[in-house]
């Protein structure tokens, strides 16, 4: 077990820090989710009642594209200088591989979140009616459920070719009931007329799902030849 | 076993012959819909159908991922291709009953409707991926991916089951009771439709067996002969 954390621990702060040397990833997701939010306050030109009922589906949008742009890169990474190589011929584990790698898009994203939302709120005019503390665990939940399997299927897009584009194909069908319950849950607590506790329940089966899902066949993906 | 596939043909043929008439004329005409709801022994038949593919695509991508058998690869991928067929089918054949009936092409709040359109966008994401991968991977690769689409099914329903519920939903003839010769004739078009599938996959199992044999061959051949000896 001990062998399992250092592992994880060692990979998630080896990307860290070359994520925080180079900011490619941070940056890149960050001028991708600034051009789409402003876009879309192009294409629409809301009042405080129908920006409430959209900002939900906008943000999330938003929020799905970008992380595509690091999830992408999370495994390509690896392949240069043969290191995905080097990973499998040696004797760790290989989900303590995927969750560091799951646990790093998962701090890049949150952050690109953390940064971006205070613009969405003042782009869109945004106050909650609801319970607002509820809009914690939708995010972290649904962060969570983007990555994991963004993550994995990262992993699996790297076998064929373009693989860019492969990625978003693979990641998007799977995704939708994540991503209804994130943007359902949104604008149940930002609209107060309905409950997002049944989002949230729903976001907590799906992470578990796909969570345990991954972690059962992340070590035949790795290691398949 | 050749010799049954044209017999097998001429039978499923004769099926879908009477089928369609006890569809078009013998079933009685649904009293407030009229003609259009004959459209209905195409459209359940075909979803039915198309579920049991997805359902063998997932079983044996199952039987892939534990014994690594290509014989398991093969029929996923025919379930999964012959699948989205059908799926297509019931897909188009929704809107084309909703409109007369409901006065809209399409309802994004229905759980069934919107339930099979995810169903199908998964397994055409399938075999774009199976298209896309060349390599000796692509089995294990699809096998993954059928492993997480199934597990993503019940996801689907109950997430679009919750949406409806905050949605005006059109009104759908819900319950009440089928009449016995309606159901005869769906259960009639079903087995057809089902018989008609297995023929296709049978076709296509044939197809791609054959294709890979031929694969193996020129791959073998190419390391035999010597390059320039042509």
């Amino acid at each position: 077990m001990s062998l399992f954390s250092s592992i994880t621990a060692a990979s998630l702060a080896k990307d860290i820090r070359l994520e925080w040397r180079s900011k490619d990833a941070i940056n890149s997701m960050l001028f991708f989710a600034l051009l789409v939010v402003v876009v879309f306050s192009f294409s629409f030109d809301p009042n405080a009642e129908e920006s409430r009922r959209i900002a939900g589906g906008l943000i999330w949008v938003a929020f799905l594209f970008a992380a595509v742009v690091a999830l992408n890169q999370t495994w390509a990474r690896e392949l240069r200088n043969q290191v995905l190589d080097a990973y499998r011929v040696s004797p760790a584990s290989a989900n303590s591989l995927f969750l560091g790698k799951a646990l790093g898009n998962f701090i890049f994203v949150c952050v690109l979140e953390a940064l971006m939302t205070p613009l969405f709120i003042l782009f869109y005019n945004l106050r909650a009616l609801g319970p607002a503390w509820q809009l914690i665990p939708i995010a972290v939940l649904g962060t969570w459920a983007i990555v994991v399997n963004g993550t994995f299927f990262a992993a699996l897009s790297i076998r064929t070719r373009s693989r860019e584009i492969m990625l978003p194909l693979l990641l998007f069908p799977i995704s939708i009931p994540a991503l209804l319950a994130m943007v359902q849950g949104t604008a149940a607590v930002l609209g107060g007329e309905f409950s997002a506790r049944f989002w949230i329940a729903l976001l907590v089966t799906y992470d578990v799902v796909f969570t345990i899902a991954s972690l059962f066949l992340f070590e035949t993906v790795l290691h398949a030849e | 076993m050749k010799r049954l596939f044209p017999i097998f043909g001429a039978i499923t043929t004769a099926l879908l012959g009477f089928a369609l008439y006890e569809a078009l004329i013998a079933a009685p005409t649904e009293q407030t819909m009229g003609n259009v709801q004959r459209i209905f022994y195409y459209h359940v038949s075909s979803a039915w159908t198309a579920f049991i593919l997805f359902a063998i695509n997932f079983v044996a991508s199952i039987v892939y991922l534990v014994k690594r058998s290509e014989k398991a690869d093969v029929i996923a991928l025919v379930g999964a291709e012959v699948g989205v067929v059908f799926c297509t089918v019931v897909l188009v054949t929704g809107p084309l009953w909703a409109r007369p009936v409901w006065g809209i092409w399409w309802a994004p709040g229905d759980v069934r409707l919107t339930s099979t359109l995810v169903l199908w966008l998964i397994y055409v994401s399938y075999l774009i991926l199976r298209r896309f991968s060349s390599s000796g991977q692509t089995p294990m690769i699809a096998a993954v991916l059928a492993v997480f689409g199934a597990l993503d099914v019940p996801l689907v329903y109950f997430s679009i089951w919750f949406f409806r519920t905050q949605h005006p939903q059109p009104v759908i003839g819900d319950g009440g009771a089928i009449d016995p010769r309606m159901m005869h004739v769906l259960l009639l078009n079903w087995l057809a439709f089902s018989c008609f599938a297995a023929l296709l996959c049978w076709a296509r199992y044939r197809l791609e067996v054959l294709r890979r044999d031929v694969d193996e061959t020129l791959a073998l051949e190419s390391l035999l002969e010597p390059r320039g000896s042509r």
